[in-house]
């Protein structure tokens, strides 16, 4: 498939515009992506022509949203290829997702004296719901650790995996390295000692093919609004007997198959935790934006980023008084750094001026900071519709900064 | 347009390559932390009140932004020998100037030098940079113990 990256810059109404007097430069991509004009005019769409509440109504609104939010469940399941959409659960991100099993499996299965093993690259939102449950039940959280580069120490992986390790929650692209992780092999050492493995693909789905089966990970979280889709909308894939077995989240609406005061029984698969009205239009945005991503191959898409990735490596390298955070072998879309003299946030502030939007920050990972001994970090992050001028544009407004603290 | 050097003037980069009054003070009663979450900016703050409650010496450590660290440089150098009572002014002054509308003028003769960091107003996201060392300062003179946070 060939690529024409002027063609899908047309598809995003929101890069055409000014700042500060500057053509936009968005590269803060790994914060959210911006969303083509599919996925805009999906939501829109659908409040305009179909919009009802799903599952129960007998009216024709409500079966073609029905049918819209159904279609977007095995839309999602395809993507990720799950085996079923009885593994699809609807939730607000990947932050909900996690907590979800963290408060549903980790309360029914993990107990005192039990272990669950993140990474020193975790996102917070991998770390915090283990912590709480941790504390809660008398369980012990444990770190894989990383190296200089970036990259986890996979020879630490096997002592630190116990017969008592009933968790892995492992991230599969970090957002404030860039890193990919191993995660087949780590789900597979895992499996070898009876835990269970929670794959993060918050920052994955966008930029690579991704198959549950093949990994055969246990659960699997990402969020609609870093893969071109909106906010607000993300999915839970567990297995499914892994599933059947937990308990649900939360209670109310849609989550039950009959209720009374004495007893209620709970819905069947995967509305057992979906309680009350989910987000509808979130979710056939989501399938709008996995659509985009099917149509336009994501293996063509994730190539062009990498191919910018090198290239401003490069010339990150040449450009002096850049450090690079983050310098795995296998990595992408992420190029995170510190300049010397320089603070993080300042440089988010100069680039700005300049039109280049960069994130700047502990990136919600902190212990990744404690790491490399830095406060924060500026981090560029590319995606699909990024072009080489705009990595240009990046060192030019960079060397601007460089030249005001000089 | 605004431009850039209205908020990175000379005088702010050259305190932030220079901080004055930076380290711990010798002698020191009150202290205090402050933390800004979004930058990770992190300030401490050492003071010495004399018994007529004056600012005998103040210093302070840590590792912030241009802005935060231009800040705390400025403040410690403007607040040597000031009372109690002439602080509260200046910081009241301050967080007038840092907040007010672009077209208002700052208060130059509460502020003096103070004043040249008017130019964060127009950077909504880098105001509490600016005001973090004023309230870890009166943190440190309260003896609140707490850390004071800018969220």
């Amino acid at each position: 498939m060939s690529f024409d990256v002027a063609a899908i810059r047309r598809e995003f109404p929101v890069l055409h515009q000014q700042v500060h007097g500057r053509d936009l430069v968005y590269l803060d991509n790994a914060a959210t992506t911006q969303k083509p004009k599919a996925v805009i005019d999906a939501v829109s769409g659908y409040y305009a022509h179909d919009n009802a509440n799903v599952h129960r109504g007998v009216h024709a609104l409500s079966e073609r949203a029905t049918a819209a939010y159904e279609g977007a469940r095995e839309t999602l399941r395809a993507l990720l290829n799950a085996a079923s959409t009885r593994e699809i659960v609807f939730v607000r991100g990947a932050t909900e997702a996690i907590n979800l099993v963290a408060a549903s499996w980790g309360g029914a299965n993990i107990r005192a004296g039990d272990e669950v093993l993140v990474t020193e690259m975790e996102h917070h939102s991998d770390i915090v719901p283990w912590q709480m449950l941790c504390e809660r039940v008398g369980a012990v959280l444990k770190v894989l650790p990383i190296d200089a580069r970036g990259e986890l120490c996979m020879e630490q992986l096997d002592a630190l995996l116990t017969e008592r390790t009933k968790l892995v929650g492992v991230v599969h692209l970090s957002n404030a390295l860039g890193t990919i992780n191993p995660v087949a092999e780590i789900i597979a050492r895992a499996h070898a000692v009876g835990a269970k493995v929670l794959v993060d693909g918050a920052q994955a789905v966008a930029h690579m093919r991704i198959d549950v089966q093949a990994l055969d990970c246990d659960f699997y979280v990402t969020s609609a609004h870093k893969m071109y889709g909106p906010t607000g909308i993300g999915i839970l894939y567990a297995k499914e007997a892994l599933f059947e077995a937990m308990p649900p989240y939360q209670g109310g609406g849609d989550m039950i198959r009959m209720v009374t005061f004495e007893k209620t029984q709970y819905n069947e698969l995967p509305y057992k935790f979906e309680a009350g009205t989910p987000n509808i239009a979130g979710a056939i945005g989501f399938a709008a934006a996995a659509d985009w991503l099917s149509a336009r191959d994501v293996d063509v898409l994730a190539d062009h980023e990498q191919a910018l990735l090198s290239y401003a490596t490069e010339r990150a390298s040449a450009f002096g008084g850049l450090r690079l955070i983050g310098t795995a072998a296998k990595r992408a879309t992420v190029l995170s750094f510190t300049m010397d003299g320089v603070h993080p946030h300042d440089l988010g502030t100069i680039l700005d001026r300049e039109g280049v939007a960069i994130r700047a920050g502990h990136h919600c990972a902190m212990p990744v900071m404690q790491h490399f001994g830095v406060p924060a970090t500026a981090r560029a992050s590319f995606a699909a519709y990024n072009t080489r001028d705009e990595v240009d544009a990046l060192f030019a407004a960079l060397a601007v900064a460089r030249d005001m603290f000089a | 347009m605004f431009d850039l050097r209205d908020l990175y003037q000379q005088v702010i980069v050259d305190h932030n390559k220079s901080p004055r009054n930076f380290g711990k003070l010798e002698h020191y009663n009150h202290e205090a932390d402050g933390y800004n979450p979004l930058c990770g900016d992190k300030l401490h703050i050492y003071l010495d009140l004399d018994e007529q409650g004056r600012i005998a010496d103040v210093s302070f450590e840590g590792e912030g932004c241009a802005i935060s660290v231009a800040s705390a440089s400025l403040m410690t150098e403007a607040m040597k020998g000031r009372s109690m009572q002439e602080m509260q002014a200046m910081f009241e002054a301050f967080q007038q100037m840092v907040t007010a509308d672009i077209a208002e003028a700052p208060d130059d003769d509460t502020l003096g030098k103070l004043a040249v960091l008017a130019g964060v107003r127009e950077f909504p996201s880098r105001i509490k940079c600016a005001t973090l060392c004023w309230h870890t300062l009166k943190a440190a003179t309260e003896d609140s113990g707490k850390v004071v946070k800018t969220e």
